[in-house]
């Protein structure tokens, strides 16, 4: 597979970082590759635009940050403002159309989507945003199998709250596959 | 699912608690610090399931002396901690060296000096494991680029505590703390585990806590156990008992020195990628050895001929590696983000002190594999 350098981005509390911890796992544990979690940390992550850097790829990793993301998560404008322009020429840019409008035009390919209202609408609980932002990013790119998610949530959350996430990543699954 | 539950995905910090319980640890005592939280966080469950004892002290000076008096009742002991705090730590680590007492140390590296920079990557305590402490003594100091390699070398921190009876230093610094990837915890036995020596003398009969035997090493007597005995700071005899005897004095002073500087080979632990044929060689270590491995794979990939040494020891400083590893190359770039510590020891280890360069970055952000390339360019004439 070809390198895949994703950038999370969003405030404190939508889940980003949880959101990118989990993919990272289940790509290293369950796909058997090469995978690296990490974030920005500090006094400036407080209450401004969060970020987690996540690489995946077959060859090991050495270099552990993205400077240059080929897919660009944003789920706020100040966040979407902050790292639109840093994404790789040819990228994926996936927003919530319900936090993030759309101005810069930079050379990627734009996906907004309701993924925030489609959690509230049929699930009726913000906690699970993040999950359905997973199945759409992996409904879109393809990045790893949605099983994935399930073994390593299977894994972190208590038994009672798997319904609900497995139905959060559903959702948002389908809406990448009619977007992708 | 249960086969895999060997695999983890975790932090830095994380790996080193893994590998701290593979070696067996009893006691952590430890005060909070970023970026080295998180090791006395999971510590302070981990450590209780598997009956050990977990202590958060008033500071980092109370810390060090708790585990060097659990250390002496026989238990295997650490704390961890950042700058600031290693600096209080100072005073009883010598007083561990002097009495040669095993334990270890992880310092997860900021931004220094004094409370620096709390939240950011830095290897500037490199010279401070070294000579923090003062008096001439020697001492132990690890680091790693990985995970995987994390949890190795504090399993080999607690097993040259052991075996040396000495503070061994575990260098981390924020980016391996922090960042996530996957470990894979061996299985019991894969990896060799030292436990402690204890004396064979029976109890009633004298035991002397500083004569050594005849390979060197001193057995032990749990403090507080069968034998009583003597431990101070001054210099001692075989008792343990203070004795200022100019050849008592001497002799302390230089088996203190010897039992580790004549086990370099011992103890030292690097990594080397695409040697070989390498004209052009990164010396590395900890996070920034990262870079220089990204940058030297890309290199190679269009036919530049470039490797890197990855040191994990640092102290003792294993100079003949260095000198016989690096003989060959046109320049040698030293990768580290300080204003130059392992750069000095490098230029004095091999042939060309002139050949030998100072790649660094202390702005609190990662050295990238774009940074060194730059300077890598101007070796060659090439410009930016």
């Amino acid at each position: 597979m070809e390198r895949s350098r994703l950038v999370f981005s969003g405030s404190g509390g939508q889940g980003v970082i949880t959101a990118a911890i989990i993919l990272a796992k289940a790509a290293a544990i369950f796909e058997n590759k090469h995978a690296i979690q990490s974030q920005s940390y500090g006094a400036a992550a407080r209450g401004g635009s969060t970020r987690s850097d996540v690489i995946i790829d077959d060859a090991q990793i050495y270099f552990p940050k993205v400077t240059q993301p080929n897919i660009l998560i944003s789920l706020t404008q100040e966040s979407y403002n902050t790292f639109a322009p840093i994404i790789r020429p040819g990228g994926l840019l996936l927003v919530d159309s319900k936090y993030v409008t759309i101005e810069k035009k930079v050379d990627a390919r734009h996906i907004a989507l309701p993924m925030f209202d489609t959690v509230m609408k049929n699930i009726g609980n913000a906690i699970v945003f993040n999950i359905c932002m997973l199945g759409t990013l992996i409904g879109i790119s393809e990045l790893i199998n949605p099983e994935s998610i399930i073994k390593v949530l299977g894994r972190t959350i208590p038994e009672e709250f798997m319904e609900m996430n497995k139905k959060a990543l559903a959702l948002g699954l389908e809406m990448g596959k009619s977007a992708g | 699912m249960k086969d895999k539950e060997h695999i983890r995905f975790l932090q830095g910090n994380e790996a080193c608690v893994e590998g701290a319980l593979y070696a067996g640890i009893d006691f952590f005592a430890g005060y909070p610090i970023t970026p080295s939280t998180e090791i006395m966080e999971h510590l302070a469950s981990r450590l209780p399931q598997k009956g050990g004892k977990f202590i958060q002290m008033e500071d980092e000076i109370a810390s060090m002396g708790a585990i060097i008096g659990a250390s002496l009742t026989g238990k295997k002991v650490m704390t961890a901690t950042s700058g600031p705090g290693f600096s209080l730590k100072q005073e009883a680590l010598g007083y561990a060296c002097m009495a040669e007492i095993p334990c270890v140390i992880a310092n997860v590296q900021r931004g220094g000096p004094s409370t620096g920079n709390p939240t950011h990557v830095s290897q500037g305590d490199v010279n401070q494991a070294k000579w923090g402490t003062h008096g001439d003594h020697a001492i132990i100091a690890l680091t790693a680029s990985n995970h995987q390699d994390v949890f190795n070398i504090t399993v080999e921190a607690f097993n040259m505590a052991e075996t040396y009876r000495t503070p061994v230093i575990i260098l981390l610094d924020e980016v391996i703390g922090h960042m996530r990837e996957k470990l894979v915890i061996p299985e019991p036995g894969e990896i060799t585990v030292v436990e402690r020596l204890r004396t064979s003398v029976q109890k009633g009969v004298d035991y002397h806590p500083y004569l050594p035997r005849e390979d060197g090493r001193l057995p032990m007597s749990d403090f507080g156990g069968e034998h009583r005995y003597n431990v101070t700071g001054l210099f001692h005899d075989m008792w343990g008992f203070p004795n200022n005897n100019p050849k008592v004095v001497s002799e302390l002073l230089r088996h203190l020195m010897e039992k580790i500087e004549t086990n370099v080979n011992n103890i030292n632990m690097y990594k080397e990628y695409w040697l070989e044929d390498a004209e052009y060689i990164l010396v590395s270590y900890g996070s920034s050895a990262r870079s220089a491995i990204h940058l030297a794979r890309n290199r190679r990939a269009r036919g530049f001929k470039i490797g890197v040494l990855e040191l994990q020891t640092l102290w003792p400083f294993p100079a003949d590696m260095v000198r016989e590893k690096c003989a060959g190359a046109k320049a040698i770039v030293v990768v580290e983000m300080n204003m130059g510590q392992v750069v000095t020891q490098v230029k004095n280890a091999v042939d060309h002190p002139n050949k030998v360069f100072l790649a660094n970055r202390v702005d609190g952000e990662l050295i990238s594999p774009s940074n060194i390339k730059t300077l890598l360019r101007m070796i060659q004439g090439k410009g930016v």
